[in-house]
């Protein structure tokens, strides 16, 4: 989407770095989070789950909990819509959030909801969930994607394959991609050294510090209010009212403070469940998920095993590259697979390139987004086999990479060709850092990747509206996850010339706007961004025209400038100035409220590279690592608020270290989760990481009216293949699967010595 | 089961509450005097986001039952800024950026006003191993090292 109004320089507001309006909340504890929120009356909700990885729910005895003094209503499967009175029936992904909300037939991952119950107390509700009596018979489980895939593994649901899946493989097989373009064996061919390896990655967990949290309301009229801790309270809007049969309007949402979200809050699993209980006890319920709740059913990444082959020429051309991406996302469809895939090999300009992903089911937590779903574990493996081409022929690997590197007019390894894109900009800032520059210490080594993603535009609407003071109010639909107020409100008051601290963002509930899409993809700087630089332009529009009934002069004679309403020319009349607070003052005696408005789904989210070094030191006897230091160099298109652009780039490539290191989900034999703790399931702590560097590279993006690109996700996607790189060359082995735990590294140092 | 009535001191103020033994303090704190600030993010003191002082001892509240705090004088986030004037630690925490989501925030800050109160010149490691006990998923903890470098810095400064 080309724009015709762009504006990338001579900015007055954007690009500066003021404080957060919200910092004031947060500093103090006033800000209201999920779980903060209370109600006159308010019952508290707990949720009975699954022991078992796979198991028949032969029956399910309540009556024992409903009679435990102080309980309200228990709730099970029954509870839910399966037909709704309005629509034509669930089916789909709405279906699959159901049966995931609460399990039916089957009990399909350790963890599963079973049954759930009110009561006047959260001890008391917890107290009833021991009361409840499941009947189960037991059934084989699988949680590897490689034997969840092999012939003879339990079937997790017979017929979930949809269309695309060649005939032949397991049921357990349900979407499969393909793609690519050249003679991937020609060009291997023409290639002087060819590798091929593959490499696996363990799912890991978001890790958002804020369990999931929500206070509904929902009486037999089918009017319903809820308050929750989500990335989008229009989707949960929308999935509550199918999955509770209601009408989608009559339930208001809105969206809490939210303590991270990083793609494990786009989806919804408790709203739907105190909402029924609520109906049922005809109270306000607030659920609070436990920490190993949000371990055990919330939202994992896929865990991937992937084999890829490169082909490189002595002087560091890629001829061809192949991929085979398979991807476990839990026990429903969904695994990014194709993300993976088209995200492989998109850093470079390759004549011969295929890739090849499979969806696959087991008995995991259906997994959700997590911050660039699919990308980080495609350019772990790619990276690795780069990394082992230039060090087999001696080649630098920002060079190759140089060499080889996508740009403007590239055909995309995914199809479609680059517009205006910073990838070799990020190499070349990588190349000159000083960091790429400073000789190792003995015993360390080190790593670079580049990372690709695909950002997102989405449905976006946004109001703002001018108080008479000459201040304005932004409604936006889209929950602020990290900082996006002060961005918003920069864009805001870049449009209309007013000083940013007038501005106030505030993120709307459902009944106050149009259907806003989940805060992901990277898109809220995008896509919010965008619609409220239209909606100044629109009350601006608004502000010229009362001007010009003022001046009895036409409207197209008016134009904006600093904060004022001026002529547009001399031949327009001679008038002074009128500034925003002159025309808002009395706008009510002049035609009404000034109001500015947009709504659209813009689709112009441009992609965004980045290129990550990173030096890591390896503890050989103990298999102990640690990264000694850490450069993010990425394209932001246009930093508005570039302080926290740094931070995302900090934040993605400090999860990025946890994925690549520790982080993993552990399933015992029994297919139970050994580890749904933060003791066991360790994120960097502040005591392993060390400062991390940031270059912001902008490469304006031509379907954003300032250039913004999203940067949220790209940040996470090099780190895993750049630190797997460092850790590599520090051991001396390659590592090919992820975590790099002690005891991975162990192994492998003892696996080389044995030879 | 029957509740217990407990006594304590919160933020400087005399308050009372009736708990379940089984309740911890953080339940109390939010649950009985409304004091959200403080948060939970695990229940097993791994996290550090419902970090409070407790007779001068930084604890997590979710670990300590509510009951415990007879007696006792305990400090949470709602008692760092003294009327409308924020600490230090608050507006350099701003200023920096020191925050995306801010929910482990109030733990943090509560944790190193701690560590300020002991060791007003602390190094960037023991400022780092100080706060292993408070998680932070968005940030990296780079702008918040910095932000609390600079700040004990300033008041170092200021006497």
């Amino acid at each position: 989407m080309a724009l015709d109004d762009t504006k990338t320089k001579d900015f007055k507001f954007v690009g500066t770095r003021p404080e957060r309006p919200d910092g004031v909340d947060k500093v103090t504890g006033r800000a209201k989070f999920g779980a903060d929120m209370t109600a006159p009356g308010m019952l508290h909700g707990a949720i009975l789950r699954s022991p078992h990885a796979h198991a028949r729910i032969l029956s399910i005895d309540t009556s024992k909990a409903e009679a435990l003094k102080g309980v309200k209503a228990v709730v099970t499967r029954a509870d839910f819509s399966t037909n709704p009175t309005f629509g034509p029936g669930l089916t789909g992904e709405p279906w699959n959030v159901l049966e995931n909300v609460m399990a039916g037939e089957k009990a399909l991952y350790d963890g599963h909801a079973v049954a759930a119950v009110a009561a006047t107390s959260a001890l008391i509700a917890r107290d009833a969930l021991k009361l409840i009596d499941v009947t189960y018979e037991v059934l084989d489980h699988v949680t590897d994607v490689d034997k969840a895939m092999a012939e003879g593994a339990p079937v997790i649901r017979e017929g979930a394959a949809d269309k695309s899946v060649p005939a032949g493989m397991h049921p357990n097989v349900v979407r499969y991609h393909d793609s690519g373009h050249g003679d991937v064996e020609a060009g291997f061919a023409e290639a002087d050294l060819v590798l091929e390896n593959s490499f696996k990655t363990e799912a890991t967990h978001q890790g958002y510090i804020e369990p999931h949290a929500c206070l509904g309301s929902l009486g037999n009229d089918g009017k319903g209010e809820l308050w929750c801790t989500t990335q989008g309270h229009w989707y949960a809007q929308k999935m509550c009212a199918a999955l509770l049969g209601l009408e989608t309007s009559q339930l208001r949402v809105t969206a809490s403070e939210i303590g991270g979200g990083f793609g494990g809050k786009t989806t919804v699993f408790i709203e739907p469940v105190a909402l029924a209980l609520s109906r049922k006890a005809n109270k306000p319920v607030k659920i609070v998920m436990s920490r190993s709740e949000v371990f055990r059913a919330t939202g994992p990444t896929a865990s991937t095993s992937m084999d890829i082959k490169i082909g490189m020429k002595k002087d560091g051309t890629i001829t061809a590259a192949s991929g085979v991406f398979r991807l476990q996302g839990g026990a429903f469809p969904g695994a990014p697979c194709e993300f993976t895939a088209m995200c492989a090999f998109a850093p470079y300009a390759l004549e011969n390139v295929h890739q090849i992903g499979y969806d696959v089911m087991s008995n995991r937590p259906k997994q959700a987004a997590y911050r660039a779903p699919g990308s980080p574990m495609a350019a772990f493996a790619v990276e690795s086999v780069i990394d082992d081409l230039c060090k087999e022929l001696g080649l630098d690997p920002i060079d190759v990479r140089l060499k080889n590197a996508s740009h403007k007019g590239t055909k995309a390894s995914f199809g479609p060709r680059f517009d205006d894109i910073g990838l070799v900009e990020t190499l070349e800032a990588a190349k000159a850092h000083e960091h790429y520059n400073t000789p190792l210490k003995e015993g360390q080594g080190r790593g670079i990747s580049c990372g690709f993603w695909f950002n997102h535009g989405g449905e976006t609407a946004v109001s703002l509206a001018l108080s008479e003071d000459g201040t304005a109010q932004i409604s936006v639909g889209t929950p602020d996850i990290g900082g996006s107020r002060a961005s918003m409100a920069l864009m805001a008051a870049e449009e209309l010339g007013i000083p940013y601290e007038h501005i106030r963002c505030t993120v709307a509930d459902t009944a106050t706007l149009g259907y806003n899409e989940i805060s992901h993809g990277s898109r809220v700087t995008y896509a919010s961004g965008l619609a409220t630089i239209k909606a100044a332009k629109d009350a601006v529009n608004k502000l010229c025209k009362r001007a010009a009934q003022k001046w009895g002069i036409p409207e197209d004679a008016v134009k904006w400038e600093d904060g004022c309403a001026v002529p547009s020319g001399a031949n327009a009349g001679d008038f002074d100035p009128l500034p925003l607070a002159k025309i808002t003052a009395n706008m009510g005696a002049t035609g009404g409220p000034i109001v500015g408005h947009f709504e659209a789904t813009p689709e112009g989210a441009g992609v965004s590279f980045a290129t990550h070094i990173v030096d890591a030191e390896v503890d050989h006897e103990t298999g102990k690592t640690k990264i000694v230091r850490y450069t993010v160099v990425q394209d932001a298109g246009k930093a508005i608020h570039p302080t926290y652009v740094e931070g995302q780039f900090q934040g993605g490539a400090a999860q990025g270290i946890g994925w690549a290191l520790n982080e993993e989900y552990i399933y015992g034999d029994d297919g139970r989760l050994q580890n749904a703790g933060f003791l066991d399931y360790r994120i960097p702590l502040a005591s392993d990481l060390p400062m991390i560097d940031t270059v912001i590279v902008e490469v304006a993006n031509p379907g954003h009216p300032y250039g913004v690109r999203g940067v949220g996700e790209t940040s996470i996607c090099p780190p895993l293949a750049a630190i797997a790189n460092a850790v590599s060359a520090a051991a001396g082995v390659r590592m090919r699967e992820l975590p790099m735990s002690p005891p991975r590294i162990v192994a492998a140092l003892k696996a080389a010595q044995d030879g | 089961m029957s509740k217990i009535h407990v006594n304590t001191t919160v933020n400087g103020d005399e308050v009372d509450f009736l708990c379940d033994p089984r309740e911890t303090l953080l339940d109390c704190l939010r649950d009985k005097l409304q004091l959200t600030g403080s948060k939970e993010g695990c229940g097993t003191g791994d996290c550090g986001a419902c970090s409070v002082v407790l007779d001068g001892r930084l604890v997590c509240a979710c670990l300590v039952l509510g009951v415990e705090a007879e007696g006792k004088t305990v400090d949470t986030v709602e008692g760092i800024a003294k009327g409308q004037d924020l600490h230090p630690l608050q507006e350099k925490f701003i200023k920096y950026a020191a925050l995306q989501c801010g929910i482990c925030t109030p733990g943090i800050l509560v944790a190193t006003k701690n560590l300020l109160e002991r060791s007003p010149n602390p190094t960037e490691t023991e400022v780092r191993y100080w706060l292993a006990g408070n998680l932070c998923r968005c940030t990296g903890y780079d702008k918040i090292i910095r932000a609390i470098m600079d700040t004990a810095a300033e008041m170092r400064e200021a006497g």
